[in-house]
């Protein structure tokens, strides 16, 4: 689950981390609203509005309906005017970006509505730099990766001069050791007071990280100011799935906007689903299967509409609700039921497909594919059923013969 | 011979809810030695078990069996009074890391985990506490292991497996079931068949398994099923160039998954340019591996591969 950058610097904050102060705005009145006190509090008259979406880039990114606005924007008018130029110039940014569509690297094309910003005090940097907590697959550990190069692209770092990037892992029984941070610090080159602060902040990111589960924290920037603090100018976090059980907390910060309305009502029924642009529906159970079952229609030339795994125990409510979810698509020209039953028997997918059939209606061709236990009781109540269901052998029996009924 | 499991596997099951229950009467209609059960609520009962033999398992057994297996408030004492040396974990997710270390700590051979959806942190630390032990852990969130005809610990369908000469190791469970199917309908069977699990932590990675197979007599060639996400097919595709003499193929899931998406499985996802298939093919295709172009090929590119 990934939350707001606003949001990720509050946790930071309560944990006594360094972060900008900032406030978040959903209207144009809010955001003019923050700058006085920011601009009061600081002493700086400075501030920098900040698109919130769940997407990197927002800096270089520019607004479909303002093709010449980045979604991060720094306020200087206040220099020379005060704070009444600053409210000023953050009403007119504001106005422009609230509701609009911001286009990122990271967004696709289609972009992402901006709904919030974040208006934060100006800093005076010094060194930018990049600071991650983050899972190490290999090592089955977390690592803290540190860069000199701070506010670029780190994957482009990591290609382009890997010698850049410091890592040190995290043993689970210890947490990060201070020697770790000191030779982080170390190889950061800084000098001894911002070393001191450098050491007790990657301490508390790492003991946010176990705290509170996250998947991944990437500050990038960290910035040391020009007075030798080291603070987080930006934060993105996302956090394990499967351990929002034990924080309630995180979950209430769930911006359910930011997700595809599809997706969420699949994951509130214990589906997985995600919606792609092809016209060939796909209901198909257990993950490694539902992504080869998109690759082999993909294969023979045509273009999977989802990504869809009923799982291993779904019951007949589950696929009625997958079958919905699926011909709600108006892109989806056919649908293809690909069930290989291990736990899953044929049978109960039969009789749910059957149902979901009759609840939901039917005006794409289907292909089915039953394989596994009790594929014999389930091929007959689809035959009983009466429905227009075209029977497949295999996978690429199935997928061949959907892609050529959608042609 | 087979690999992990055979006939003298003893087996332990560690959470015996609902899911539990339905797998230990077809592991035990299987022909599988489940010798008892941890669950601690219910610890000095006995749990009965009874139905119709599955004959595609162990051979030469009854048509019917009946089975009460004892139940225990830890593993230390189901081992102490059954000679168990493995367990399978069906223990919910919160409770699951918890599960594999008592296992663990009362030095069981062989853990498979099945249990979906158990937080990474806990993965972390429980694989740092086996460290020392000499527990083998397969999973989480994996089908598990069966050697065909001698012993399955999972929730595979036994039928569609068959004793003969191939190994498989799969990261997806349905996708095992698919290549196992395949090669019992070739009449080339498998030696043992092992989920390792979708997880982004898990027990054992594909290096080990194909070292276990390598090593393994019976074994004459092996499937290997990966996905997108993380680097663990590359690493494997290291070690079949440089350390295997047997023929290898494989097959990759995610050919079409969109980037910075998790495809079901927690550890199957594309971020920052890692973990994509492309690199995952080119890697296998570079150690000499045959790729099956879709997943009903795989037995056939076994086949291929043995020449």
């Amino acid at each position: 689950m990934k939350i707001h950058e606003y949001q990720a610097k509050q946790l930071m904050a309560e944990r006594g981390i360094p972060v900008p102060k900032g406030r978040v705005a959903t209207t144009v009145d809010e955001a003019v609203a923050a700058v006085r006190p920011l601009i009061e509090e600081s002493g700086n008259p400075v501030v920098v509005l900040k698109s919130q979406i769940h997407a990197g880039g927002r800096g270089k990114g520019t607004f479909e309906e303002h093709p010449d606005l980045r979604g991060v924007n720094v306020i200087t008018a206040g220099i020379g005017g005060g704070i009444g130029a600053a409210e000023d110039a953050v009403r007119k940014l504001a106005f422009k970006m609230l509701g609009s569509t911001l286009v990122t690297v990271q967004t696709g094309p289609e972009g992402k509505v901006v709904n919030r910003l974040y208006v934060e005090q100006g800093i005076d940097i010094a060194r930018e730099l990049y600071l991650a907590v983050l899972l190490d697959r290999a090592a089955s550990r977390n690592i803290v990766m540190a860069s000199s190069e701070g506010g670029v692209e780190i994957e482009k770092v990591a290609e382009e001069t890997p010698e850049m990037i410091l890592k040190e892992e995290i043993d689970p029984a210890i947490s990060l050791a201070a020697f770790q941070a000191h030779s982080l610090a170390y190889g950061l080159e800084m000098g001894e007071e911002v070393t001191k602060r450098f050491m007790g902040f990657v301490k508390a990111l790492d003991l946010l990280a176990t705290e509170l589960d996250t998947d991944l924290i990437e500050i990038n920037p960290l910035v040391v100011t020009t007075d030798g603090q080291v603070m987080a100018l930006d934060g993105k976090m996302a956090f394990d799935d499967n351990a929002l059980f034990r924080h309630p907390e995180i979950v209430a910060m769930r911006d359910e906007t930011e997700e595809d309305p599809a997706e969420l009502e699949a994951k509130k029924t214990g589906l997985n689903y995600i919606k792609l642009e092809g016209t060939i529906g796909c209901l198909v159970n257990g993950a490694g299967l539902a992504m080869a079952t998109m690759d082999t229609i993909k294969h023979v030339g045509g273009e999977p509409a989802n990504f869809l795994d009923v799982g291993g125990g779904a019951d007949e409510e589950q696929v009625t609700t997958a079958f919905q979810i699926i011909t709600r698509d108006p892109n989806v020209k056919g649908i293809f039921v690909n069930i290989f039953g291990g736990i899953m028997r044929c049978d109960v997918i039969a009789t749910g497909i059957v149902a979901a059939v009759k609840t939901v209606g039917l005006s794409v061709p289907l292909v089915v594919r039953l394989e596994g236990t009790n594929v014999e009781q389930g091929k007959q109540i689809i035959r009983d059923s009466g429905l227009d269901v075209v029977a497949a052998d295999s996978l690429k029996d199935g997928a061949e013969k959907i892609v050529e009924l959608v042609r | 011979m087979s690999i992990l499991v055979g006939k003298d596997t003893r087996v332990l099951i560690q959470g015996l809810g609902k899911t539990g229950q339905f797998h230990t009467d077809k592991a035990i209609a299987y022909g599988t030695q489940m010798v008892g059960a941890v669950h601690p609520s219910r610890a000095g009962t006995t749990s009965h078990f009874e139905g119709e033999t599955d004959h595609s398992g162990v051979p030469g057994r009854d048509d019917t069996y009946f089975v009460d297996l004892p139940v225990f408030a830890t593993v230390r004492e189901a081992v102490a009074a059954t000679g168990a040396n493995a367990s399978v974990v069906y223990v919910p997710p919160p409770f699951a890391a918890d599960a594999i270390m008592e296992a663990g700590a009362a030095g069981l051979e062989l853990v498979v985990a099945i249990t979906e959806g158990v937080p990474v942190a806990d993965m972390i630390k429980a694989k740092r506490y086996l460290a020392d032990k000499p527990t083998r852990l397969v999973g989480p969130n994996c089908p598990g292991v069966i050697t065909p005809g001698e012993c399955k610990m999972g929730i595979m369908p036994g039928y569609i497996h068959e004793r003969g000469r191939i190994g498989v190791v799969s990261r997806s469970g349905t996708l095992t079931y698919e290549a196992v199917y395949q090669l019992t309908l070739r009449g080339l069977g498998q030696t043992t068949a092992v989920g390792i699990g979708g997880d982004p932590v898990n027990g054992t990675n594909f290096v080990e398994m194909l070292q276990m197979f390598e090593d393994d007599p019976e074994t004459e060639g092996v499937i290997m099923i990966g996905e997108i996400g993380g680097t663990a097919e590359e690493e494997a595709a290291e070690f079949v160039a440089t350390r295997m003499t047997k023929p290898v193929a494989g097959f990759i899931a995610g050919t079409s998954a969109p980037a910075g998406k998790r495809m079901g499985h927690a550890g199957a996802i594309v971020s920052g340019g890692k973990g994509t298939a492309v690199a995952k093919i080119e890697a296998m295709e570079g150690a000499g591996i045959v790729l099956a172009e879709t997943p009903s090929d795989m037995g056939e590119a076994m086949a291929r591969a043995l020449g």
